[in-house]
């Protein structure tokens, strides 16, 4: 069966790095479903992360291939039980007056913040596991979504260990 | 110093002995320091793809890294099939291309070409050097890319301006690649777990590819077949990594290959591949691919293993390093009993009878193309280096010349490139001049890039070019005949029907001795008189009959079972399975197209 699998990648902070990476998913065919790019803690070396809808056969082979690029230092698969998963959210809700203490009660069930008022509207930054963040999304709706961006998923292993560590001297 | 001489100083360091390439624009700079460089020899080429033709060619006759250069734009993007090339059969090239200036990227600059963006997918690393400071270790870590783990062609962008600011040189730079650590030591216990299988299996086979070549492991190849008695398949790759004079070597498996190969693996009971990588054209249908086969698969490429076929024994490793440590375990395995395998030898060997390579001459009476192969093969014997273009010709040669050493059989196995033929040869001159070059072409091949004959003429490389001109697109007319009832859509060259062109007078135009023959009694002569000319590259055109086709074949798509051993001949490998009589086995053909 096709399922979600996050990779996290620990890559050199190279130029057309992160092009090497995407080529060899569209060059199989494959969706990226998110994809989140950041610095670590060593300097030099970024962490992608990946989140990809794919069969465990072709993953295996991706992955392999994905080792082969000389700037990629180390993947990591990351299940979702084992590791803090998240997303974060911007969304621009309608919210007149008459209807932003609905909004804002909603805001406040979800652990979200409102980070821009006007008159017309509220924007509303919440971070979460893609569950999450589809429920507030729904209980948002019925007021109007104006416009909203998404990050890509971040995530780290639970428990002490550190991939990096290994992986970077 | 500038950056261009940075950059030829870090060739002369890393022991590059020839470039091929043409300049330009954006490299020019490049060009006047190597004016004056003793260590490097530059040979100017007719066009860029023949340069990395030629740098191929290079590297697969020595095992060291063959260097190409071009300019930016049109001279980096001829440089993709080459690349390409050298990338599916895994050669060490290191290509070096100019850019333009480092202001100028991204503004569709004249003669601007993203060739980074362009061969990503193509080579196993490239970058774009943007600080003159660094081209000392680009060019350390390009040369280091290109030859060690799975070799591979790397390439080197350098802007116009990198190469003429002004910086200092050091030697040696220090690499940095902490992303690259290929294994080349093998597993202990999956060493062990093979042996073990290899000493128990009653029908077992070794499937040896180009990994045993480039490892340089044949010598221990030969210990490990002769110890263990089991059969030696040499994938189109691996020609010569086995001797084919060898008693054990049954011949080259796949698409082409001998029936006793194709057989030994649809029945064996353990495949042990080596530097082999499951390809289509070896395994046909995969799902009916030697379906007992317990399969023992070792590579240096992780990615390789379990790609096609699952591995039941993956070993990750250098083949050298991974063979030694197999004749090692095996001979302590055997110290308590092996399988006997005489009843196996049994099978293949009456296989081997009933189904020999063999052809039949054309019934119009013209010349057999098989023949004319097989006797440049019997005339310039084992010592010589042979290269071929893509097509019947290549198939031929595969075939019926026989090869008994390493680096002596040139091609292009992975991509398939028609044209590869002539550069090789030049390629391989260059690094072997004392060795008989023997470039075998087809006249579609040779038109593709025969200009770098002028090349060989102006710089002194007598190669030897056997054109076997059956007139057409023999490989294509061979599927056109099979499958496409007859249809010749757009295969005749017209190089029988008009003589256009003629191939004698166009290798004199290009400085070379210009040969033909048209008849069995003159092929010898040709043949000899070729071999006594050694001041100029020697073209023959053997005008041979156009309806010679390649057998065995196992048609596209179809499983390995299918293999036909002639037209119409179908050898039992099952006899309860069917009955293969001549009417089932020709609709069947026709049915696969």
């Amino acid at each position: 069966m096709t399922q979600r699998h996050t990779l996290s990648v620990l890559v050199e902070d190279k130029p057309g790095v992160l092009a090497r990476v995407s080529g060899l998913f569209s060059r199989r065919g494959f969706n990226i479903t998110s994809l989140a790019v950041g610095p670590t803690e060593h300097p030099g070396v970024s962490r992608m992360t990946i989140v990809v809808a794919v069969d465990e056969f072709p993953l295996e082979q991706v992955t392999k291939q994905l080792n082969k690029l000389v700037h990629v230092i180390k993947i990591v698969e990351l299940e979702a039980t084992a590791s803090v998963q998240r997303e974060l959210l911007l969304v621009k809700v309608r919210a007149d007056p008459g209807v932003r203490s609905q909004v804002l009660e909603i805001v406040d069930l979800f652990r979200a913040k409102a980070v821009d008022v006007t008159p017309e509207a509220l924007t509303i930054e919440a971070t979460g596991t893609a569950d999450k963040l589809g429920a507030l999304l729904k209980n948002l709706e019925p007021f109007g979504i104006r416009e909203m961006v998404q990050s890509g998923m971040v995530a780290v292993g639970r428990g002490p260990r550190s991939i990096t560590a290994a992986a970077v001297r | 110093m500038t950056g261009a001489q940075s950059l030829v100083r870090s060739l002369e360091e890393v022991g590059c002995e020839v470039v091929f390439g043409i300049p330009g624009g954006t490299i020019l700079p490049a060009y006047d320091p190597l004016l004056d460089s003793t260590k490097v020899r530059h040979v100017l080429v007719r066009h860029e793809q023949g340069a990395g033709h030629a740098a191929t060619g290079y590297a697969q006759a020595t095992g060291k890294v063959g260097v190409c250069m071009a300019t930016s734009g049109p001279g980096a993007t001829n440089l993709v099939t080459p690349l390409a090339d050298a990338h599916m059969d895994s050669i060490p090239v290191v290509a070096i291309t100019g850019q333009q200036s480092r202001p100028l990227i991204g503004t569709d600059a004249f003669q601007e070409a993203d060739i980074t963006g362009i061969t990503m997918p193509v080579t196993k690393h490239n970058m774009l050097v943007t600080d003159p400071a660094e081209i000392p270790q680009a060019i350390m870590e390009a040369f280091h890319l290109a030859s060690t783990g799975r070799p591979g062609p790397v390439l080197v962008d350098i802007p116009k301006d990198v190469l003429q600011e002004k910086t200092t040189f050091s030697w040696p730079p220090e690499m940095k690649l902490p992303g690259y650590r290929p294994t080349t030591r093998p597993h202990g216990k999956q060493i062990r777990e093979a042996a073990k299988l290899m000493c128990s299996a009653k029908q077992p086979v070794l499937y040896v590819g180009g990994g045993v070549l480039k490892a340089e492991a044949t010598a221990e190849l030969l210990e490990l077949a002769e110890l263990t008695g089991i059969p030696v398949v040499t994938t189109l790759m691996a020609r010569g990594a086995f001797p084919d004079s060898h008693r054990q070597h049954v011949g080259m498996p796949g698409m082409h290959g001998t029936v006793t190969a194709v057989a030994a693996m649809q029945k064996a009971d353990l495949l042990v591949a080596l530097g082999a990588r499951f390809d289509d054209r070896v395994t046909g249908q995969l799902s009916t691919f030697a379906p007992n086969a317990a399969v023992v698969h070792a590579d240096i490429d992780p990615a390789e293993i379990s790609k096609n076929r699952r591995a039941d024994v993956p070993i990750v490793g250098d083949c050298k390093e991974v063979i030694t440590e197999l004749v090692d375990a095996v001979r302590t395995e055997r110290a308590s009993g092996s399988a006997d395998l005489a009843p196996w030898w049994e099978q293949l060997d009456e296989l081997r009878t009933t189904y020999p390579l063999g052809y039949d001459w054309p019934a119009d009476g013209s010349l057999s193309p098989q023949y004319v192969i097989e006797r440049i093969g019997e005339i310039a014997g084992p010592d010589a280096v042979y290269t071929a273009g893509v097509g019947q010709h290549q198939m031929w040669a595969a075939q019926f010349i026989r090869y008994e050493k390493p680096r002596s059989w040139l091609n292009s196995g992975g991509l398939g490139t028609m044209g590869f033929a002539v550069p090789a040869a030049m390629g391989a001159k260059m690094a072997l001049p004392d060795a008989v070059v023997w470039c075998i072409d087809g006249d579609g091949c040779f038109q593709m890039t025969n200009q770098e004959l002028a090349t060989c003429a102006i710089e002194n490389i007598p190669i030897k070019v056997a054109i076997i001109n059956n007139g057409n697109l023999g490989m294509v007319r061979q599927w056109q005949n099979l499958f496409y009832s007859e249809r010749y859509s757009n295969t005749d060259l017209g190089t029988h029907k008009h003589r256009i062109p003629d191939f004698k007078l166009l290798a004199e135009a290009m400085g070379c001795v210009g040969l033909r023959a048209e008849s069995k009694d003159e092929v010898d002569k040709v043949i000899h008189q070729a071999m006594e000319i050694n001041d100029r590259p020697v073209v023959i055109d053997f005008v041979v009959g156009a309806d010679a086709q390649v057998w065995p074949m196992v048609a596209a798509g179809t499983g390995n079972d299918q293999i036909m051993a002639a037209r119409d001949i179908r050898p039992l490998f099952d006899a309860d399975e069917l009955v293969a009589d001549d009417a089932t086995a020709s609709t069947q053909m026709t049915r696969q197209a």
